[in-house]
């Protein structure tokens, strides 16, 4: 039992820190970490060192080295500094390191030591020089904070979205503040700084001085200031050795300590753990460490070297050349277990264990227990076990890794090209492939393209040998990376694999492959990203290698021949010419001589250049007809001119019609004879204007002229059409044979049309007219027709 | 709501709640009041959809159509654009978008494609300077939509226009993507077969036959499916047993006889939209005594047809001679029921009697519409007019010489008709329509239209060729007109998706097929009325779910080809 508890120190009468190592450092430093810059990154992140920061100019041999440990120690980058005087180093939350240097300008750098991007502070800051600056964390993102030589102060709250922000001027300040800290608070950043006895807030509109409650008297200077990692607490560290622990918006005190060390203090961070009523901070001096809360006495610890603190969500982590350690408040949990004379459950289900040595004995008893929380905590911990790994050195705490999430825990495992490990996590953890396995092939992947001594053809095979189809994959964002890092074929080969043709298109248009683009879009039968590929060559090639390209692809040519259709009528002239495709060129003509001209002149112009394009389409008919319509139109524009009225646009057949009706037989007749109408449809015209007319007379006249090429049964229906039976009756016997019985019945004439069909012996007719007998009117001719009928049948 | 939709062999609703769903999800990202401006063309299909009772459970408080300038006023926070994806429309989109931010509040502007996003309109809006002004550009695609518990369109008016005479094949890919969703929904389709251009028209040209073409699209998709969807396999018990695409030009003649079923001869005459048609209001007027004759209605009668309707689903697909003889005994059955309250003396019987009377009044009304309708029509075909034509059609299907003059301004449409195989140059070759006919018994002399035994009932005596190809595929197959296929346009060809193990079918002795066709280019409601027939067959084996980018008739077929140069 005593194992457990004897690391345990108590703080007053109701909280126990203890203090355990994670590590064993063996990075082989060369210096003191007194002598570097160093930068640590949260959640168990890595640890960045400068050697040599001085920023006095040196010999080239001299240069400062930046290098990049895992939290255990494992080197991960090393790379000689190159560019200006560094004055403060920093980790992102997406563990990019940022270097603010000198000048202002902030360079990243990622976990590998891989140049990413810089951005500047702005002008001001140029001018000025930086002073100090911090990293600091938001719900945001990462900002950074600077301290010019100016005494001003100038912010980014998020470097990923970049807006500086300068602060409002202290008034009065000559000198750099004693201490100063970033805070956030209702999601904005602000600035706490001291000027020797005064403490003042600095939000981007005003500067206010502000004054902690209780605060002892006497103070004339603040030697150091740490608000807790969820920026809810301040604690303030005065010359006077007296520590005031209070909320961050300085409305309430919490504690406070007098230590009766007046040394300046190298850090000061907050240890406390979320939930929990303890509030304590930790003190490091150059050989002494002390976690002070609110109890009379606090905990002191010798450092044997110097050493670094890195504030964390539930503990401060202490690392030195030789050792990492994590000092944390004994979490309720422990304490209740293995507290001496823990009376309990979880102590007695501990003692019961040891005594029958049984494992997880008890859980067997409870049968409405679900396993799962169990279960689920078993597989967090084996998680977590997994990467404290000193290969991989990631130490998490529990409620660090809760906070975190498996999904960043996931990117960071990546990002430190922990693949395999990543995906056995995922399917331990039975992640999602889309959320899990897949992603992080994908990260793979992408880290794969930018392997440049590797060929194009290799890495591809890779990556689809590994990747496959797996769901969720997207060859095209791997393929983008693969341009991104200048390697187009190896994109274009990449593409080969995505299905998403979607996807495929725009990213070849990106890299120029307009053509290769073209075909893939028309491979996939979506006529929109046809178009869209379309007007993309158009733009860049000209107007000629844009219609060869159009020509090898006929799909591809009739879209553009649609689109200009609806959008650029000349341009489809041209591709018409182009393709010599005479027959769409006099289609074009024609629709033109509706639409685009108004005078006749031109109208009968564009009719002659389609009908001479359908000649050269040997599309006779077309062009015969074409000359017929520009015949037609200059004769229906005289017509006009010398008959008034409308002709124009007329047909052949209705401009006869016209004529007809406005009693103009002669030139009716005449037009008849020009455009070859048959004689049998002339009738017909004329018979249906004269009965239009109503000219009973002309009609009789005209059925008289010769022997009626269409019949007399045409003239008997159109009349009875016009309700007209007297004249219908004088055509209906002149009918022939044949046609007889239809036209006696039509003019009504039923007994007549009887004896006819009985004549005829013709079943058919006969049965008409008995469909056409009414009740009594017409009884005996029913009762004639069928005898007659039932003889023929007998027959 | 849509009861009837589930009535099938195939639960179409499921289909239906699958797009409501979509639409529901789009109208809860714009949150607050909204204004939705169609494209007029939209409002049709969509009230198939959704009624306006389910938009305004979604803050839908004003619907515009989309027209030039100005937006009419609406108080309202969002204002969304539901639209095609054409680019005549996008110009319309930015001249109201750009009056509106001259006036006074901020909106916000969505648009909503359908059934395709359109990077091609996206530009648009951007050379126009307006894309930025949209806070949600997405696409709802509603490609299938159902009309009835067996039918599914597209309503895609051009797609035979676009396919054949421009080759574009937009509305195929979003064929395509209609099967797709059904397949998401109703499971891997095992076995594809297929007939014609369509399925392949790969370059815009006719190339040698590429029969893979369509399976290829599918199978495609397919493995994009499989790795947008989280789930890596379909796991969705198939529905359906076979797929038949079916191109529109494998068979032209058919759409251009006249229907002579009831719902055929309906659409022929008054013309079906969107399962709605409008009908003069004459024969509708109240027939109440005291104010008869008084103030007849003026505005059309609109109905709804579909077999949410018992009689009519009773009656649409019967030849228009078997629909009287149906109505009248409809009538009597009805008024013997009404007469049943001079029997009920118990109180119970009288309760018994008032529980069915919604019921009853129901069918007395949709009886008194159909009777009405059958007269409208009655007067039509027995109008010499009317005889003339069929005459002609049936002198025209036998190669009797017929003599048509058209007006200069037709000969562009003259040239699309000939593009799209419907009219031949004379030349010489052999007509080898009488040996399609024989073989595939096009022409049944002894049609009994009150008692169908065939399929030719639905135009007295033509058996429309494209039912009969699926009728022969189904049984015995068409391994036994190989030559007639060869014949007929296109290629045809049979594919397979394999289907995990777990999930193939075992029928059970005696259980019918479902087969899913698809006509690519338009189907008649005759033709439909046919496939139901075959799947009401007691030993035809095979239920069919008919699918088609557009319901139409003769004359609407030939009006979307048709050129008007003014």
């Amino acid at each position: 039992m005593d194992c457990y508890t004897a690391n345990w120190n108590p703080l007053g009468d109701s909280a126990f820190y203890r203090k355990y190592e994670l590590y064993s450092m063996d990075w082989d430093l060369k210096e003191e970490l007194r002598d570097c810059l160093v930068a640590a990154a949260p959640y168990g992140g890595p640890i960045a060192l400068l050697r040599n920061p001085g920023r006095k100019e040196k010999p080239a041999s001299a240069r400062p080295v930046l290098e990049i440990y895992s939290a255990s120690g494992v080197p991960l980058a090393s790379l000689l500094w190159k560019s200006g005087p560094m004055v403060s180093l920093g980790w992102s939350a997406e563990e990019e390191l940022l270097c603010v240097q000198e000048d202002g300008v902030v360079l990243v750098y990622g976990l590998h030591g891989d140049f990413r991007r810089h951005f500047s502070m702005g002008n001001e800051v140029l001018q000025n020089r930086v002073l100090d600056a911090r990293i600091f964390h938001t719900e945001f993102g990462s900002g950074v904070a600077i301290l010019t030589g100016a005494h001003r102060f100038t912010l980014s709250a998020n470097v990923g979205d970049l807006k500086l922000r300068r602060m409002p001027e202290v008034p009065g300040l000559q000198s750099a503040p004693s201490c100063w800290t970033t805070m956030c608070q209702d999601r904005v950043a602000h600035i706490l700084l001291a000027v020797g006895p005064d403490l003042y807030l600095l939000d981007h509109a005003a500067c206010s001085a502000v004054t902690p409650p209780g605060l002892a008297p006497g103070v004339s200077s603040f030697l150091q200031m740490a608000v807790s990692f969820t920026y809810r607490h301040l604690a303030l560290f005065t010359d006077t050795g007296y520590i005031w622990m209070g909320t961050a918006s300085l409305k309430e005190k919490l504690c406070e300590f007098n230590c009766n060390i007046r040394a300046p203090p190298k850090q000061m961070v907050w240890c406390s753990r979320p939930r929990s009523k303890e509030r304590a901070v930790v003190v490091a001096w150059e050989r002494r460490l002390m976690v002070v809360g609110d109890a009379p006495e606090g905990i002191q610890f010798v450092l044997d070297e110097d050493s670094y603190l890195v504030p964390e969500l539930d503990g401060v982590r202490i690392f030195s050349r030789s050792t990492h350690e994590f000092l944390h408040e004994v979490p309720v949990a422990s304490e209740e277990i293995f507290k001496i004379a823990s009376m309990a459950p979880g102590a007695l289900l501990l003692e019961a264990q040891k005594e029958y040595e049984a494992a997880s004995f008890g859980k067997c008893f409870l049968d409405r227990f679900p396993p799962d929380s169990f279960v689920r905590m078993c597989q967090d911990l084996r998680v977590l076990n997994a990467i404290r790994d000193y290969h991989i050195g990631i130490p998490l705490t529990y409620s660090q890794y809760k906070q975190l999430t498996i999904q960043v825990l996931l990117d960071r495992l990546v990002l430190r090209r922990l693949y395999p490990l990543a995906i056995q996590i995922c399917e331990y953890l039975r992640l999602p492939e889309v959320q899990g396995v897949s992603r992080i092939l994908a990260h793979w992947a992408c880290y794969k393209v930018q392997q440049k001594d590797v060929s194009d053809e290799d890495v591809a095979r890779a990556i689809n040998q590994k990747l496959g189809d797996t769901p969720g994959v997207s060859y095209s964002d791997i393929a983008a990376r693969a341009y991104g890092c200048g390697r187009t074929e190896l994109a274009i080969k990449l593409l080969e694999y995505e299905p998403r043709s979607g996807e495929q298109v725009p990213l070849l248009l990106k890299m120029k492959r307009s053509k290769l683009a073209l075909s893939k879009a028309i491979e996939s039968g979506d006529t929109d990203l046809v178009f869209t590929v379309l007007l993309h060559l158009k733009n860049e090639l000209n107007r000629g290698d844009f219609f060869m390209t159009l020509r090898n692809q006929p799909m591809a040519l009739s879209l553009y021949r649609q689109f200009c259709k609806h959008q650029e009528l000349e341009t489809l002239k041209d591709l018409y010419n182009q393709d010599d495709n005479h027959q769409e060129l006099g289609s074009f003509h024609v629709r033109a001589s509706y639409a685009a001209e108004e005078r006749i002149e031109g109208r009968v112009a564009a009719l002659q250049t389609a009908a001479d394009a359908f000649y050269k389409a040997k599309n006779e008919f077309a062009a015969k007809a074409t000359e017929d319509q520009m015949r037609l139109l200059r004769l229906q524009r005289r017509l006009e001119d010398e008959l008034g009225g409308r002709f124009l646009d007329l047909s052949v057949h209705d401009t006869v019609t016209t004529l007809i009706l406005s009693g103009q037989n002669k030139r009716a007749e005449q037009l008849a004879r020009d455009f070859r109408i048959p004689d049998k449809r002339l009738w017909w015209l004329k018979l249906t204007a004269l009965a239009d007319l109503e000219d009973w007379e002309e009609l009789e006249k005209f059925s008289k002229s010769k022997k009626s090429p269409i019949g007399y049964l045409p003239f008997v229906e159109i009349c009875m059409k016009q309700h007209n039976k007297y004249e219908a009756k004088k055509y209906a016997s002149r009918v022939g044979p044949e046609q007889k019985v239809k036209a006696l019945l039509l003019v009504g004439d039923v007994a007549q049309a009887a004896d006819v069909a009985i004549e005829h012996r013709n079943e058919a007719e006969m049965s008409l007219v008995l469909s056409h007998c009414t009740g009594a009117t017409d009884g005996a001719t029913a009762d004639k027709i069928q005898r007659a009928r039932a003889q023929v049948q007998k027959k | 709501m849509a009861a009837h939709l589930s009535y099938g062999r195939v639960n179409l609703n499921v289909l239906r709640e699958a797009v409501r769903r979509e639409l529901r999800e789009f109208l809860d990202k714009c949150a607050g009041s909204k204004a939705i401006v169609w494209d007029e063309y939209l409002t049709g299909p969509f009230g198939l959809i959704a009624q306006y009772s389910l938009l305004k459970e979604h803050e839908v408080e004003k619907m515009f159509t989309l027209k030039g300038s100005r937006l009419p006023a609406a108080d309202v926070k969002n204002i969304i654009f539901v639209v095609r994806p054409r680019l005549e429309l996008m110009d319309i989109i930015s001249e109201n978008v750009l009056s509106e931010d001259r006036r006074g509040p901020a909106r916000d502007f969505h648009i909503l494609f359908v059934p395709r996003r359109s990077l091609l309109c996206e530009q648009r809006l951007k050379d126009l300077g307006v894309l930025g002004s949209f806070i949600h550009r997405e696409e709802y695609s509603l490609d299938l939509i159902p009309f009835d518990g067996d039918l599914l369109s597209m309503e895609s008016e051009g797609a035979f226009k676009e396919c054949y005479l421009e080759s574009d094949q937009t509305s195929l890919y979003h064929a395509a993507k209609g099967l797709m969703t059904l397949q998401a929904l109703y499971g891997t389709i095992p076995q594809i077969f297929g007939k014609g251009e369509c399925a392949r028209v790969r370059n815009g040209r006719r190339v040698p036959p590429d029969p893979m073409f369509c399976f290829q699209q599918v199978a495609n998709m397919m493995i994009r499916m499989k790795r947008e969807f989280t789930g890596s396999q379909n796991s969705i018990f198939p529905v359906f047993d076979n797929l038949l695409l079916l191109d529109r030009n494998v068979d032209l003649l058919t759409p251009l006889a006249t229907q002579l079923t009831y719902e055929g001869l309906i659409d022929e005459i008054y013309g079906i939209q969107n399962s709605y048609v409008k009908l003069p209001p004459e024969k509708f007027a109240p027939k109440k005594q005291g104010d008869g004759g008084k103030d007849l209605p003026t505005e059309a009668k609109k109905l709804q047809l579909n077999s949410a309707e018992e009689l009519y689903a009773e009656i649409r697909d019967k030849n228009f001679n078997a629909v009287g003889s149906v109505l009248s005994k409809k009538a009597k059955v009805i008024s013997a029921a009404f007469e049943e309250r001079h029997n009920a003396k118990t109180v119970g019987e009288i309760k018994q009697f008032v529980s069915q009377l919604p019921h009853m009044q129901a069918a007395r009304g949709s009886l008194a519409n159909h009777t009405s309708i059958a007269e409208l029509i009655k007067d039509v075909t027995t109008s010499e007019d009317f005889f003339d034509k069929l005459t002609v059609e049936q002198e025209f299907m036998s190669g009797i010489d017929t003599d048509k003059t058209y007006g200069y301004e037709h000969i562009l449409t003259l040239y699309n008709l000939e593009k799209a195989g419907l009219l031949k140059p004379q030349t010489g070759g052999r007509n080898t329509y009488p040996t399609v006919r024989k073989t595939l018994r096009l022409w049944m002399d002894d049609v009994n239209e009150q008692n169908p035994t065939d399929i030719s009932y639905v135009y007295s005596g033509y058996a429309p060729l494209s039912v009969r190809l699926a009728q022969l595929l189904s049984r015995p197959g068409w391994r036994s007109i190989e030559e007639v296929l060869r014949i007929l346009p296109g290629p045809h060809f049979e594919e397979r998706q394999p289907l995990p193990t777990g999930l193939q079918k075992k029928r059970q002795p005696g259980e019918n097929r479902v087969t899913l066709i698809f006509f690519l280019g338009g189907v008649t409601f005759a033709e439909i009325a046919a496939l139901r027939f075959l799947s009401q067959l007691e030993d035809g084996g095979t239920e069919y779910v008919i699918a088609t980018t557009k319901l139409i008739n003769g004359a609407s077929w030939i009006e979307s080809l048709m050129e008007k140069p003014f």
